[in-house]
């Protein structure tokens, strides 16, 4: 309780920020007006658009029409945000969801084998792997998959976001960001259970070594990297602004950024909060996710 | 009133004993051996080392302007393709331009931007996290609160239509850059802090009256500075990913600035053709990057050896 107050306290201040910020450049309506307008043209756009009254004025306006699920229409189509949002947030939320479960899949694997055997070869090439995936920049990881896959290979698409081939790449991209975090939580959770009193238990008992590994150790060392998993989802909706721009997916990054280069800001600024409230949201179940699969957090 | 020696104040009070020749190195001494035995350390730390000396020697290093354009020598292929040339040791770009010195004048803008970015960050988060964790309670929940809002805040897409709107110059990124990953810092030092206060030695200012200011800057700060020095780096390489990124979309460094991530993106238009162009500039931010990470995680051994993992 004490958690979702505070959850939307953060939700109220962020959306603060988020609405106040392209705000700042303060001539907005210089710029809506174009090139060419005279002074009385920008005081016109300013009334038409309501930037001539008070700031708290057009938050709480704004804010008040938010919570109706009307965000305005964009500066640059005209049409409704809420429904350019909507048009293209499924190809977001299929991308993070695909490079999620790709960055998890790669990760839990690689970081029990490295775990089982510290300082061995699999143990080197799982962080090898790790290091290499924290420090590649993702554009250009996208531009070589690209250049190796699309052009000298010829078997995977370009750009585009009709087929689930299209996904493959962005997917391998996005998915290379977020695996070096889990494989190190997944192996350092590992290599704390494997040494504590009940897997030692455990294989006093004589059970066979699949049952400790994944039943005991397994299961402990997965809970922090469940609630990992859970805030990297908000992180990867925000983080895939250049990931499809890269690849060209029709998705609310891509159409974040082309709203930046229009400064279309009713459209930057409800694509800001509304990936932070998925954030907010995201996290708060997390804890609920970990309540319900760690008994000692909901009884403590 | 017995006069005590001079030396023995300062080092306390056992006398140094006799018959114990077992030499206890001092923790200066052992982080040393540490740092000479640690492969990753002395990699990233070299490479780090010669990508500052290569950027401050740009100008000596090589005989072209990194803005001067050539068209009668755009393309040239480096040394190692069709047509290529000690000349131009990694070719040409498409204006003519000599593609190793853009690269080397691009090191001084990643360096800078990485250094000033960690820097303002580094301050910023460190300060909050050293009060929050120090005071506890209510200026505790604050800097929480903050922690909480800026985590919940999309950092890339902030960054993005912040440059935006302040137009992409070296310092609005390091500005923007800095006010926005100042987190990791915040959460660390106040969890080291909050372990920390409750030391002897800080009970013991406490008791003789120091002032708080003096507590936190002389009894907790220098104890968190190696937490501080292990994620400067880290946010280091994460600015730089940051900007290079800023600017391949467009919105980052303006051309006709060197940036690797500009490179990279001009480089785009011929990608099909001359990879060459989008592989060595992104080369270069990931090797940066990685040897930037691997010091850091060597700090982070040769300093703490027991947080690994």
């Amino acid at each position: 309780m004490h958690r979702a107050l505070i959850a939307l306290l953060v939700a109220i201040t962020v959306s603060i920020i988020g609405f106040s910020l392209l705000r700042l450049s303060g001539d907005l309506a210089t710029e809506l007006a174009g090139d060419n307008a005279s002074a009385e043209d920008i005081v016109r756009t300013a009334k038409l658009y309501g930037l001539d009254r008070p700031l708290h004025i057009q938050y709480v306006d704004w804010a008040g029409n938010a919570l109706r699920g009307d965000l305005g229409d964009s500066l640059y189509t005209h049409e409704p945000v809420a429904r350019l949002i909507g048009e293209r947030i499924g190809v977001t939320i299929q991308l993070s969801f695909m490079a999620l479960v790709f960055g998890l899949v790669l990760a839990i694997p690689l970081g029990v084998l490295a775990a089982m055997r510290p300082n061995s070869w699999i143990d080197r090439t799982a962080l090898g792997i790790a290091v290499f995936g924290q420090a590649i920049p993702n554009f250009w990881f996208g531009l070589i998959l690209i250049l190796i896959f699309s052009v000298m290979l010829r078997i995977l698409p370009i750009s585009g976001s009709d087929t689930f081939a299209h996904f493959i790449l962005p997917m391998v991209t996005l998915g290379a960001s977020v695996m070096p975090a889990f494989m190190r939580l997944t192996r350092t959770g590992m290599l704390d259970a494997l040494e504590s009193d009940y897997i030692r238990m455990a294989w006093a008992k004589g059970l066979s070594g699949g049952s400790v590994l994944f039943k005991h150790a397994l299961r402990n060392a997965i809970l922090p990297v469940v609630s990992l998993a859970a805030v990297s989802l908000g992180f990867l909706l925000g983080g895939s602004v250049i990931v499809e721009s890269v690849f060209a997916l029709n998705g609310i990054g891509l159409l974040a950024f082309q709203s930046i280069l229009r400064t279309d800001f009713p459209v930057v600024q409800s694509i800001i909060v509304f990936v932070s409230f998925a954030y907010i949201f995201l996290t708060l179940m997390s804890d609920v996710i970990n309540a319900y699969l760690d008994p000692r957090i909901r009884l403590g | 009133m017995t006069s005590i020696p001079r030396d023995r104040i300062a080092t306390g009070l056992a006398a140094p004993a006799r018959g114990f020749d077992v030499e206890v190195p001092s923790p200066r001494a052992l982080m040393l051996r540490r740092a000479k035995t640690h492969v990753g350390f002395l990699v990233g730390g070299s490479v780090v080392l010669f990508a500052i000396l290569v950027a401050a020697l740009a100008p000596v290093l090589s005989s072209f302007d990194p803005y001067g354009q050539d068209l009668t020598r755009r393309l040239i292929n480096p040394v190692w393709g069709d047509g290529g040339s000690w000349v131009h040791p990694l070719g040409t770009d498409g204006l003519g331009r000599d593609y190793l010195t853009r690269l080397l004048y691009g090191a001084q803008i990643s360096l800078i931007i990485g250094f000033g970015a960690a820097a303002i960050a580094g301050v910023v988060g460190s300060t909050l996290g050293l009060i929050g964790g120090y005071f506890g309670g209510r200026v505790d929940a604050v800097v929480m609160y903050l922690i909480n809002v800026k985590l919940a805040l999309p950092g890339v897409l902030v960054a993005l239509s912040l440059v935006a709107v302040f137009r992409g110059t070296v310092t609005t990124i390091v500005l923007v850059l800095g006010f926005l990953f100042w987190d990791r810092f915040a959460v660390v030092t106040r969890s080291v802090t909050q372990q920390i206060r409750n030391f002897d030695y800080v009970r013991a200012a406490e008791a003789v009256g120091a002032s708080r200011t003096r507590i936190i800057l002389g009894e907790i700060l220098p104890n968190v500075m190696n937490h501080i020095i292990v994620i400067a780096s880290l946010e280091m390489a994460i600015a730089i990913l940051v900007e290079a990124a800023l600017s391949f979309l467009g919105l980052g460094l303006q051309p006709p600035t060197p940036s690797w991530g500009l490179m990279v993106s001009e480089g785009r238009n011929y990608m099909f053709f001359k990879p060459y162009l989008i592989a060595i500039p992104g080369a270069a931010i990931f090797l940066l990057v990685i040897c930037i990470n691997m010091m850091g995680d060597g700090i982070r051994d040769i300093t703490a050896p027991e947080g690994r993992n």
